[in-house]
């Protein structure tokens, strides 16, 4: 990703479409705050924290898994570690939704949900649960594990990097994901969130690399 | 939280020793299940405003601290039912929803009479005891504000900033803590303004915290969006330092 001796300077990546492409499930003021502030807030808060450090050299995921250091996140890299995780996880949550997302999932992705959960239905039950049960700051992910779809749920920053599944998708449950829109509404956020957003489109495409990587 | 504590542990003692066969009549006698509710503000929604707008303050008291006591309320139901029934996992399974939803009646109770109109003394710096013991512990009124914010500021995710005493070392202390946690330094309390008793010993009502101010996002986000800080810098104007005066009196004795 660089060489040792120039710092990683992070560039803030667009979504993959226009600010105002998921209306009305979520609006542009959202974006415009939660891509436009928190994600680049974040990116800009680890690029001056990495300029002259060793956190330079390394990749995005192998400064994740370091700083996570098996649920003990090492205290000079907190900060840092929050940063890393927090860029990754935006990133993909951007991407995990599309402008006239939520429909059904088809081909191996639907063969996979209903082996494991018996119908799709019952899986978005289990991700949503997940979600709603997610004290406080955090995320909803399905993931791919040992040739299985796996519901999981992460607090704050922490990613699925440090875990063992492969991340297929994600929601945000930080309440700033969804205040603007829902206020204290979390249950309707994440519905919408799956009738309307999500992108299946992104899932098999990630279960795909999941499934090459694993081979 | 200690009442329902000790309710659990008489009955998996009994659970334990009698094979839950009679679980019920052992309990009959000891267990009163309450219900909680909503405790009303001193003060309209929009009374702290321009600190703290009344859309904020409504939508914090009705939906978000309504919400944590109907959890709270069905959790401690299904917790008596699974007791009845000696489900063990059941009653481990259901704490960390008592503790969230619990956590989160207890904090948000003392929150509110942590604020006050600036009409009301609101923002007006503590004077006696309490007044001094920030001095000597923090060098001044103005660190103290200015740490507090800073630590409040730099919490990661969702939780709270206390001002708290720390009656072994006699010292005022500030302590962040997660999602709904309590300040260590608050020890089987009794919600305030409830009657029910706790286990021998029971400290009474939240020893320990003088002052709390939650950080959770929904706290500020729709005035203040992603800018926690300002938030930090404008609650200062509304914080009720007399109750806090009047918490530390009464702990310090």
């Amino acid at each position: 990703m660089s060489s040792s001796s120039s710092p990683v300077q992070l560039e803030l990546k667009a979504p993959p479409y226009p600010l105002d492409a998921l209306e009305p499930y979520m609006s542009q003021k959202t974006l415009e705050f939660h891509w436009g502030k928190h994600h680049r807030g974040y990116v800009d808060n680890l690029n001056k924290q990495i300029v002259g450090t060793d956190l330079h050299g390394l990749t995005l995921e192998e400064i994740i898994v370091k700083s996570y250091n098996n649920g003990n996140p090492l205290p000079t890299f907190n900060n840092a570690a929050q940063a890393w995780f927090s860029i990754w996880n935006h990133d993909f949550f951007w991407s995990s939704m599309k402008p006239g997302g939520g429909g059904r999932p088809s081909g191996l992705v639907l063969e996979l949900i209903e082996r494991e959960f018996g119908s799709v239905e019952a899986l978005l039950n289990e991700f949503k649960q997940a979600a709603l049960t997610q004290f406080g700051s955090g995320w909803a992910w399905l993931g791919y594990k040992d040739g299985k779809i796996v519901v999981e749920k992460t607090a704050n920053a922490v990613n699925p990097l440090v875990a063992d599944y492969h991340p297929l998708l994600t929601v945000d449950v930080w309440e700033h994901a969804y205040y603007l829109d829902y206020q204290n509404r979390r249950p309707d956020f994440v519905s919408t969130f799956i009738e309307n957003l999500l992108s299946w489109d992104a899932v098999s495409e990630r279960l795909e690399e999941a499934i090459a990587k694993a081979a | 939280m200690a009442f329902c504590a000790l309710v659990s542990k008489k009955a998996l003692g009994s659970a334990l020793r009698s094979g839950a066969a009679d679980l019920g009549s052992g309990l009959c006698q000891i267990r009163r299940l309450q219900t909680f509710s909503l405790p009303d503000l001193s003060y309209d929604y929009g009374a702290l405003e321009p600190a703290i707008s009344g859309e904020i303050m409504k939508i914090h008291h009705q939906k978000h601290h309504q919400a944590y006591i109907t959890n709270y309320n069905k959790a401690l139901e299904q917790l008596d039912e699974a007791i009845q029934k000696g489900d063990t996992s059941k009653v481990v399974g259901l704490q960390s929803a008592i503790k969230f939803n619990g956590g989160g009646h207890i904090n948000h109770s003392i929150f509110w009479k942590n604020l006050a109109p600036t009409n009301e003394g609101g923002g007006e710096p503590p004077k006696g005891a309490l007044g001094w013991a920030i001095d000597a512990d923090f060098g001044s009124f103005e660190a103290l504000v200015q740490k507090m914010s800073s630590e409040g500021a730099a919490l990661q995710g969702s939780g709270w900033v206390w001002l708290a005493l720390d009656k072994e070392l006699k010292k005022v202390r500030i302590e962040t803590t997660a999602n709904q946690l309590q300040s260590s330094m608050s020890c089987c309390s009794t919600l305030p303004g409830e009657n029910f008793t706790g286990p021998p010993g029971d400290k009474g009502a939240t020893s320990g915290s003088l002052l709390g101010i939650d950080v959770w996002e929904h706290a500020y986000y729709l005035q203040y969006k992603n800018v926690r800080p300002d938030y930090l810098k404008n609650i200062w104007k509304v914080i009720n330092w007399k109750h806090a005066s009047d918490a530390f009196d009464g702990e310090a004795a």
